[in-house]
C-alpha cells in the first residue's frame, strides 16, 4: 500500500518541487522508526505458533493484568467523559477569575512526565498520604489496590476529552439553543435535548483516545498499583516482569494483544470521525 | 466633585425615587433563556474547580512539597549528586538528538501530506499517528526484540561489538519513536488550511524551491513548528515507559532522570526521588507556559493570516 503512493500516476500535478524527496524521507524514516519496529513485534508473536501463543495469552496472570488494565481504563475514560465535559462546557460557556490559567492547566498530564505523576499521586493516596490519611479511618484504600490504578488513569487521560470537545462547543451557533428555547424548551431539555447531541462525535472520540491511552499507561500507575499479581498488576507491567525474566516470548504475547488492542481503538476513532464528517459535515 | 455632590444628598431626599425607579423595574433582572441560572453555573464552576484541585493541582502541591520536606540542603545535594547530575546530562542528551532528527521528520512529512494530493495519504497520517496509540512499554520492547542479545539483529550487533540495547542508543531511539508524531501533527492541519497559492506565487516570482519553502512557508508556520518541538522536547525528557525498557538501569550510564526517579523512590529515598522529580515539574512548567504564551500568539497569526484572505 505505502509502495504504491510512490508510483507516479496517484498524484495530481503539481509545480512545488519536493514531493519525491519528502515523501520519500518520511516513508524511509517512518519505516525504520515505526513499521520495522512494530513488523519485529508482530513476527516474532506469530513466530510462536498459535498453540503456544495461546497458551501465554491465556495464562491465569496475563488475563488478569489485562482485565485490570482494560477495566480500569474503561472506568477512569467514563469519569473523564462527565468531569471532561462539565469542564469543556464551564471552561467555553463561562467567564470567572482564573480561567485562562486553568484552561492552560489542563494539559498539565501532557507536560508532567509519568513518573512524576505516579510518585505525587502515591504520596497523597498512600494510607499515611496527604489524602490518604483521611480516607485510611473510613475503610477506604486507594494506593496499592485497583482504585489506585483508577485514580492514575484518571489523572493521565483527563485532557484528551476536554480537549476534544472544547473546539466543537465553541463553534456551536447559540442561534440553535435560541430557537430550541423560543419553541418551549426549557434549559435541562435544550442542553440534552440539542447541545449533547451535536458534541457526541467529539465526545466520543475524546473518549476512544482516553481509552487508548489508558490501557497502555505504565509510568503513572506502577507506582501507586502496588503491582500485586492478579490484583493490582498491569498488562504493560507484566510485559517488563517477564522481560526482566528473560521470558521474551511471554513480553510479545502480551505485547501482541495489546497492540491488537490498541489497532481496533485506532480504527474505532477513525470509524466515529468518517462517521461524523458524514452526520455534521466538517467536524473534528 | 460630582461624586462628592451625590454622596452629599441626603438619604431622605434618595428614597422616594430610588422606590419608584425598584416599583417600574421588573423584579428580577433579564436572563437570555440559553444561559444557566447563576446558581446552577456557579455549582457548575465549583464543581469543576473542586475536580481540578484533587485531579491536578494537588499532585503538582505534592511534588514540591515533598521535595523541601528534608530542607534546602538537602534537596541541594540530592540534584548535585554524580548520579543525578549524570542523569540530567544523560536526558538533555537525548532530547538533543531525538527533537532536531523528528523536526526534520515532521516538516518533511508536513511538506509531503499538506502540499500535494495523492493516494494513500490518510492511511499515511495515520501511520504517522500511530506511535500515540502505542503503549510506550511496546514502543520500547520492539527494539528489545531487534536489537536485544535474543533479538534479529541481536548475534551480528554482537560480532561487530556495537550496543544498543542498554546502552544510550536504544534510549534514543525509543525516544525517537514515542516523539515521532509531535511536529508533524501541529504542522500538518495549519499547512493543509494555508494552501498552495502563497508557495505557487514564489515560484512565479523566479524563487528557487528551497527559498520558497525558507521564506514563505516557514514564517507562515514558525509558531505551530515552535508549538510542535516544544510538545516534543517535553515528551522526550519526560518519557519513562519506553526508556525503561531499553535502559537496563545503570546508574550513571543509561539513567534519564525520570529513571534516575524511579530507582531514588524505590530505595525509599523519598526526598531525593521527589528533588529530581520537581526539576522534571518545573520543566513541565515552563513548558506549559510557553504553550500557553504561544497559542496566545499563535491565534493571532492564524487570524492575520485568514484576514490576507486565506
Amino acid at each position: 500500500m505505502v509502495a504504491a503512493a510512490l508510483s507516479g500516476p496517484f498524484r495530481k500535478p503539481s509545480i512545488l518541487p519536493g514531493f519525491g524527496l519528502t515523501l520519500g524521507l518520511t516513508l524511509a524514516w517512518l519505516g525504520t522508526i515505526v513499521l520495522i519496529p512494530l513488523a519485529a513485534l508482530v513476527l516474532k508473536s506469530a513466530g510462536l505458533g498459535w498453540e503456544a501463543f495461546g497458551t501465554l495469552v491465556t495464562d491465569p496472570r496475563t488475563i488478569s493484568a489485562l482485565k485490570l488494565s482494560f477495566g480500569a481504563a474503561l472506568v477512569a475514560a467514563t469519569i473523564n467523559l462527565v468531569f471532561g465535559l462539565l469542564l469543556a462546557w464551564v471552561l467555553v460557556r463561562y467567564r470567572f477569575p482564573g480561567r485562562r490559567l486553568i484552561d492552560a492547566f489542563i494539559d498539565l498530564p501532557f507536560a508532567l512526565p509519568t513518573a512524576v505523576a505516579g510518585i505525587a499521586l502515591t504520596a497523597l493516596y498512600a494510607p499515611n498520604g496527604w489524602i490518604g490519611q483521611f480516607l485510611a479511618p473510613l475503610g477506604i484504600k486507594v494506593a496499592y489496590t485497583p482504585l489506585g490504578v483508577v485514580v492514575a488513569l484518571v489523572f493521565v487521560s483527563l485532557p484528551f476529552i476536554v480537549r476534544t470537545v472544547e473546539p466543537v462547543l465553541a463553534e456551536i451557533d447559540r442561534e440553535v439553543e435560541e430557537a430550541a428555547a423560543s419553541l418551549g424548551a426549557n434549559r435541562r431539555q435544550t442542553v440534552f435535548g440539542v447541545v449533547l447531541p451535536t458534541l457526541m462525535p467529539a465526545l466520543l472520540t475524546g473518549y476512544a483516545l482516553a481509552l487508548a491511552r489508558a490501557v497502555g499507561e505504565y509510568g503513572s500507575v506502577i507506582f501507586i498499583a502496588g503491582n500485586i499479581p492478579y490484583v493490582s498488576e498491569i498488562a504493560p507491567l507484566l510485559i517488563v516482569i517477564r522481560l526482566e525474566e528473560f521470558n521474551y516470548a511471554g513480553a510479545t504475547a502480551v505485547a501482541a494483544v495489546m497492540l491488537a488492542i490498541s489497532f481496533v481503538m485506532l480504527l474505532v476513532i477513525n470509524l466515529i470521525q468518517a462517521w461524523s464528517r458524514r452526520r455534521f459535515g466538517d467536524g473534528r | 466633585m460630582a461624586a462628592d455632590v451625590a454622596l452629599s444628598v441626603p438619604a431622605a431626599e434618595e428614597a422616594p425615587f430610588g422606590d419608584v425607579r425598584s416599583a417600574a423595574r421588573p423584579a428580577k433582572p433579564w436572563r437570555p433563556p440559553t444561559d444557566e441560572t447563576p446558581v446552577v453555573r456557579r455549582t457548575l464552576i465549583g464543581i469543576a474547580l473542586v475536580f481540578l484541585g484533587f485531579v491536578l493541582f494537588l499532585p503538582l502541591v505534592a511534588v514540591f512539597v515533598e521535595a523541601l520536606r528534608g530542607g534546602v540542603a538537602l534537596y541541594w545535594a540530592a540534584i548535585t549528586e554524580p548520579d543525578a547530575l549524570a542523569a540530567v546530562q544523560l536526558t538533555l542528551l537525548v532530547a538533543v538528538i531525538a527533537v532536531p532528527v523528528n523536526l526534520v521528520f515532521g516538516v518533511a512529512a508536513a511538506w509531503a501530506i499538506a502540499k500535494y494530493e495523492f493516494r494513500g495519504k490518510s492511511l499515511l497520517t495515520t501511520l504517522i499517528d500511530l506511535p500515540f496509540s502505542v503503549s510506550p512499554v511496546i514502543s520500547g520492547l520492539v527494539f528489545v526484540l531487534l536489537f536485544g542479545a535474543q533479538g534479529f539483529f541481536g548475534p551480528w550487533l554482537q560480532s561487530t561489538g556495537v550496543q544498543i540495547i542498554f546502552a544510550v542508543p536504544g534510549l534514543v531511539l525509543a525516544t525517537l519513536f514515542v516523539t515521532f508524531p509531535f511536529v508533524a501533527r501541529e504542522l500538518i492541519p495549519l499547512m493543509q488550511e494555508q494552501g498552495t497559492g502563497d508557495e505557487e506565487a514564489a515560484l512565479s516570482l523566479g524563487a528557487s524551491g528551497w527559498q520558497a519553502f525558507r521564506l514563505v512557508t516557514l514564517p507562515n508556520v514558525k509558531w505551530a513548528l515552535l508549538y510542535g518541538v516544544l510538545l516534543c522536547n517535553a515528551r522526550a525528557m519526560g518519557e519513562f515507559g519506553a526508556v525503561s525498557v531499553v535502559s537496563g538501569h545503570i546508574r550513571g550510564l543509561t539513567n534519564t532522570m525520570p529513571l534516575h526517579v524511579e530507582i531514588l523512590y524505590n530505595e525509599y529515598a523519598f526526598s531525593a526521588a521527589f528533588a529530581v522529580a520537581s526539576l522534571l515539574a518545573l520543566l513541565s512548567l515552563v513548558t506549559l507556559a510557553a504553550k500557553s504564551i504561544l497559542e496566545w500568539r499563535y491565534a493571532q497569526d492564524i487570524a492575520a493570516t485568514r484576514g490576507r484572505g486565506h
